[in-house]
């Protein structure tokens, strides 16, 4: 069925041609012999081929194109034919005798705009009464083609100011006027379209409709060309009648178009200084128009228009165009009951980047948007709807990117408020792009304040949110995390006090995510905190006394005991390779503070840690050898405390489950007695005993070795023991002497020419290169060289 | 052969002219043949001066019991053809009885004649002025020559001229309003006026204008109406909505109308309407009539 339909009206496209140029055959004979009658009759039929319902608006178009090609030659002829001394209006009279009422008036508009240029009468009589009797065709789409005509011949002929039809008689009025009328009109027909015709086109006939709307919109364009437009005459005539057109017609599709054509063909300035009127109009428009959508253009244009220059700025605020926007979309939405969600989102945002880029000094705008915006939100609670939720995120987006700086958009109290209405998902992307932004930025953080109601914002990555919990993709959480995580070196106050404030809150913030984001969160705390302690010791030796008073909350101390509380929330984790790390690492941190008690405190939560949780054997290799380097560190300790602590270390190392790494934790275990720059600490005894232990072990595991796979091992931990050895030889261990180096050198040497022993390449390369290096200490000779003389190989 | 032809031809000549022949204006007259002529234009009040010429056929005299030309003002109705009525016939003796050898010149005058009707060639009735120039002869038929011609008459410009406007309409259907500015109008006026759309339920497809021209002709239990549609004119393409106002202007100088004749000598009228008529989409035709006066304004006045 459809497909015949277009196939008729192709069929009736083409008879129309035909007929129009047939007829348009005869016309021109009779031009070129100068038979006015003829030219009349066969014109007028030629018109007559326009007179078709039948044809879609778009073949319809097509028809009037070639008709009006035809009516340029008439045209031609008209005037020919005056110059040749007919009287125009003679002429003009002549025409109308026609019977059939559409080609009488496109003949009538063409003589007409003939008659305006002999100026025998005053162009604004002429189009008035063209205009007038336009109104005898009712017929939509003929109607907006004729009309669409008379628009088109007449364009050039208003008489504009300086114009050459401007004169006594003619004002620029006149053409306002007129083109005021012609467009009423046109609207008038082009709403009633949509009336006419069965229901079940309705479809067709709105596509048709749309086609059409330009004809319509012409007509703006036409007036926002006329020179005499002034603001004066756009704001006391041209608006307020165009607007009131608009209003009454009272069609969606009209209302839409028009009132963006509106907005599109006059120049902003226009927009400004009449932007009460012309928002006046909206929440009189139909419910179901997208006024969302002419809000936003408008906004968007004043937005650029403001950022165009400079010296315009004042006139916005002369006009106060922010509160009459704000006005406005708080009425529009008040009176579009049905208006979506996301419709109400759309306008606050663009209204939002409107006053960022128009007030950008003016934050308390911004906020007053958004409070709107969560006075809307709250009476629908979580938002559904993908769109609206995107919405939100341009919304929340604008400040960031306009100031560049969240720190602005921290001011907006309401700014949080927004974010609670969005679903978890979207919450956490908005936290992310608000992190990001401080990355980029680089944007320092640095009130406590601040702080808080940063994590406000990003608490959907703080904390699980109510709800349900969806299954989140690890790598994504994992990223998330993370970046929260490097928000934290974001976080930073120069005043300590200040600085330890920041700290708390933060601290707070963490403890409340739950063990999955703790390993995350808790160590860029940790190391915040001791950057923090860091600072202090910097100043303490600057100043004698404590910077804070007697009363000040921050001391190192007091920090201490703050991240001891804090690592210990790892254990509901669990955690305890981190914890053991970070404990460790606030040893060091309370052991440059001369803290000892603290770091012995520490220390002894490491070594619970390391006892009770870290069961793992490799694990367990992991955290000896942190004790191990931290604990060789230390220098707070007194003998006791010290010896207490080595002891431990000592005896982990000999109990761990595998001989080479008990074998390696014991010779490290020897740097816990030997501290170089420590006098105090230079125990050569118990460095040998450490390393004989080590030997022994190492001695145990070959033979385990050989018991079990029927060879050895590889000499590896042999030549690892003597790199120690020769490590305290240099070092002048007293204890350590060349005898011993050499009988191990030899113990080596045999070891490898052992028929069970296994071939080894990277164990040779590391023997031959130790004794490379012995050889060359030799060869340097200075005290270091004369030691070494005493080894022989 | 030429001698035969001779034989038949009547025996003398006549042929009828106007003093002022050559200024006065012509118009257009249809001949009952058929064919078209130019003839004199006259009004009532007019003198008709001129002259008439006799010329033998060369070597024959006339033999006549007088000369005469009268001037007749015919009705004539197409149902009962053949038979005229005159309504003014004046005579004017022209010659004794005698003969007459050679050509001979008589003027004539009828010194302001009383034309009341204008000439008017119906659908069934004719008015018409002539001339009829007649040799009365003795045993032979009289010789008849005629000469045509028109009256037109002309109004003044009528002193009261009312709108025609009214309101109709079909119950919640239909309702309109329509004003045509005058009642009067003369032969090249312009019918201007509007007609304003007070309920619109029906579908128009669109409204013309006619106008129609009925003639009625013979009286009582004979009288014959004939209506014309002289002109339509289409005044509105598509269906209009509550509260459009279409405009009407529609030059009469096209149409070939005569002024309104009035019961002329109780022998016919002829009336001209105004017919608006809509048509909606199933080709129903809604109209309404209403009369028109017509009269002939002097040209230059």
């Amino acid at each position: 069925m459809i497909a015949d339909g277009v196939e008729d009206e192709e069929k009736w496209l083409a008879a129309g041609i035909a007929g129009l140029q047939q007829n348009a055959f005869y016309m021109h004979r009779a031009l070129d012999s100068n038979n006015l009658r003829d030219a009349l009759k066969y014109s007028a039929q030629m018109l007559s081929e326009l007179r078709t319902s039948k044809l879609s608006p778009h073949k319809y178009y097509e028809l009037y194109m070639r008709a009006f090609d035809e009516l340029r030659k008439l045209e031609l002829f008209f005037k020919e034919e005056t110059r040749r001394g007919c009287s125009i209006i003679d002429l003009y009279e002549l025409v109308q005798h026609a019977g059939n009422i559409l080609p009488r008036l496109y003949l009538l508009c063409t003589v007409g705009s003939v008659y305006i240029k002999s100026k025998e009468a005053p162009a604004k009589d002429v189009l008035k009464d063209l205009v007038e009797m336009c109104r005898g065709i009712q017929h939509p789409v003929r109607g907006l083609f004729l009309r669409s005509y008379l628009s088109q011949v007449s364009r050039d002929k208003l008489p504009d100011i300086g114009s050459e039809y401007e004169g006594d008689a003619d004002t620029v009025m006149d053409a306002v006027e007129f083109v005021l009328q012609n467009f009423t009109e046109m609207n008038k027909l082009w709403v009633r379209m949509q009336h006419q015709g069965p229901a079940r086109e309705k479809e067709k006939r709105e596509k048709g409709r749309s086609e059409l709307r330009d004809l319509v919109g012409k007509n703006l364009h036409v007036l926002s060309q006329i020179e005499g437009v002034d603001l004066d005459m756009y704001k006391d005539t041209v608006l307020p009648r165009v607007l009131e057109q608009v209003v009454n017609c009272k069609d969606e599709l009209a209302q839409f178009y028009l009132m963006d054509c509106i907005i599109q063909v006059f120049p902003d300035e226009y927009h400004l200084q009449t932007l009460e009127v012309l928002l006046g109009a909206c929440p009189q428009l139909q419910p179901s128009v997208d006024i969302k959508t002419v809000l936003s253009r408008l906004m968007e244009r004043l937005s650029n228009y403001a950022a165009s220059s400079a010296e315009v700025l004042p006139e916005f605020l002369q006009v106060e165009a922010f509160s009459k926007l704000n006005n406005v979309i708080g009425k529009v939405i008040e009176a579009q009951v049905d208006m979506p969600i996301f419709g109400a989102v759309t306008l606050y945002s663009s209204l939002l980047t409107f006053t960022l880029h128009v007030h950008p000094d003016r934050l308390d705008y911004a906020d007053q948007v958004l409070g709107a915006c969560v006075k809307k939100l709250s009476s629908k609670g979580k938002l559904e709807d993908s769109r609206a939720t995107k919405q939100i995120v341009a919304l929340l987006s604008a400040p960031l990117e306009k100031y560049n700086d969240v720190v602005t958009a921290l001011k907006l109290s309401n700014y949080h408020h927004v974010m609670e209405y969005l679903d978890n998902e979207t919450n956490k992307i908005m936290a992310t792009v608000i992190i990001q932004s401080i990355m980029k930025n680089n944007t320092r953080i640095s009130t406590a304040d601040k702080v808080e109601a940063l994590f406000e914002l990003i608490t959907g990555l703080i904390k699980d949110l109510d709800g349900n919990h969806e299954e989140v993709d690890e790598d994504d959480f994992k990223e998330e995390q993370n970046s929260v995580a490097r928000l934290i070196q974001m976080l930073h106050n120069d005043d300590p006090v200040e600085m330890y404030k920041i700290i708390c809150t933060v601290r707070r913030q963490f403890m409340t995510g739950g063990p999955k984001r703790l390993p995350f969160t808790i160590p860029p705390l940790v190391f915040s905190s001791l950057k923090l302690v860091r600072r202090l010791q910097g100043q303490d030796e600057g100043q004698d006394e404590n910077p804070f008073g007697d009363e000040s909350l921050t001391t190192p101390k007091k920090i201490f005991q703050l991240l001891n509380q804090t690592i210990e929330v790892l254990s509901t984790v669990p955690a305890p390779e981190l914890a053991l790390q970070l404990y460790l690492q606030c040893a060091e941190a309370a052991n440059d503070s001369d803290l000892e008690p603290v770091a012995y405190e520490f220390f002894t939560q490491a070594y619970i840690l390391y006892e009770e949780e870290v069961s793992d054997s490799k694990a367990q290799v992991t955290a000896l050898h942190l004790i191990i380097g931290t604990l060789r560190r230390m220098h707070v300790f007194g003998i006791e405390n010290r010896d207490t602590l080595t002891h431990k270390a000592t005896g982990y190392s000999a109990k761990l489950l595998k001989k080479p790494d008990q074998c390696r934790a014991v010779y490290s275990c020897a740097h816990l007695f030997w501290v170089d720059d420590q006098d105090n600490m230079k125990d050569g005894e118990r460095v040998l005993i450490c390393l004989k232990r080590a030997l022994r072990i190492a001695n145990a595991a070959q033979q385990m070795s050989n018991a079990t796979r029927g060879s050895t091992g590889s000499v590896t931990l042999f030549v690892e023991i003597l790199s120690k050895y020769l490590y305290f030889f240099e070092k002048g261990n007293p204890q350590v002497t060349a005898a011993a180096i050499q009988s191990l050198i030899e113990l080596i040497n045999t070891e490898m020419q052992s028929d069970s022993s296994t071939p080894d390449p990277a164990a040779d390369a590391f023997f031959a290169s130790t004794l490379r290096y012995i050889q060359f200490q030799k060869q340097k000779g200075g005290a270091i060289g004369e030691r070494y003389e005493a080894i022989k190989m | 052969m030429n001698f035969l032809i001779g034989a038949f031809k009547p025996p003398c000549n006549i042929s009828i002219t106007f003093a002022d022949g050559r200024t006065r204006k012509q118009v257009p007259f249809k001949k009952e043949n058929g064919q078209t002529v130019m003839v004199p234009l006259f009004q009532s009040q007019e003198n008709i001066v001129g002259e008439v010429v006799v010329e033998p056929t060369q070597g024959k005299k006339v033999e006549h019991t007088g000369i005469k030309i009268e001037l007749l003002g015919q009705i004539e109705l197409y149902f009962d053809r053949g038979n005229f009525y005159d309504f003014t016939s004046l005579v004017r003796e022209l010659d004794i009885p005698g003969e007459l050898y050679e050509r001979k010149t008589y003027p004539f005058e009828f010194s302001t004649v009383e034309m009341p009707y204008e000439s008017y060639n119906g659908v069934n009735v004719r008015l018409r002025y002539i001339l009829k120039v007649t040799i009365s002869r003795n045993y032979v038929s009289n010789i008849v020559e005629y000469q045509d011609f028109v009256v037109r008459n002309y109004s003044p410009l009528p002193s009261i001229n009312n709108s025609i406007k009214m309101e109709v309409g079909i119950e919640d259907c239909l309702h309109i309003e329509f004003e045509y500015s005058k009642s009067k109008y003369h032969l090249k006026d312009v019918i201007i006026g509007k007609i304003y759309f007070l309920l619109v339920r029906i579908k128009i497809k669109n409204m013309e204008l006619e106008i129609r021209r009925r003639e009625s002709t013979g009286s009582g239990p004979n009288t014959y109406v004939e209506t014309e549609t002289l002109a339509k004119f289409e005044l509105m393409d598509g269906a209009p909505v509550r509260g459009e106002s279409i405009p009407i202007r529609l030059f009469l100088s096209p149409y070939e109308l005569t002024p309104t004749y009035r019961n002329i000598n109780n022998k016919f009228s002829v009336k001209y309407f105004l017919n608006l008529v809509l048509v909606d989409e199933e080709d129903r035709r809604y109209f309404k009539q209403q009369e028109i006066t017509v009269y002939r304004l002097l040209e230059n006045s």
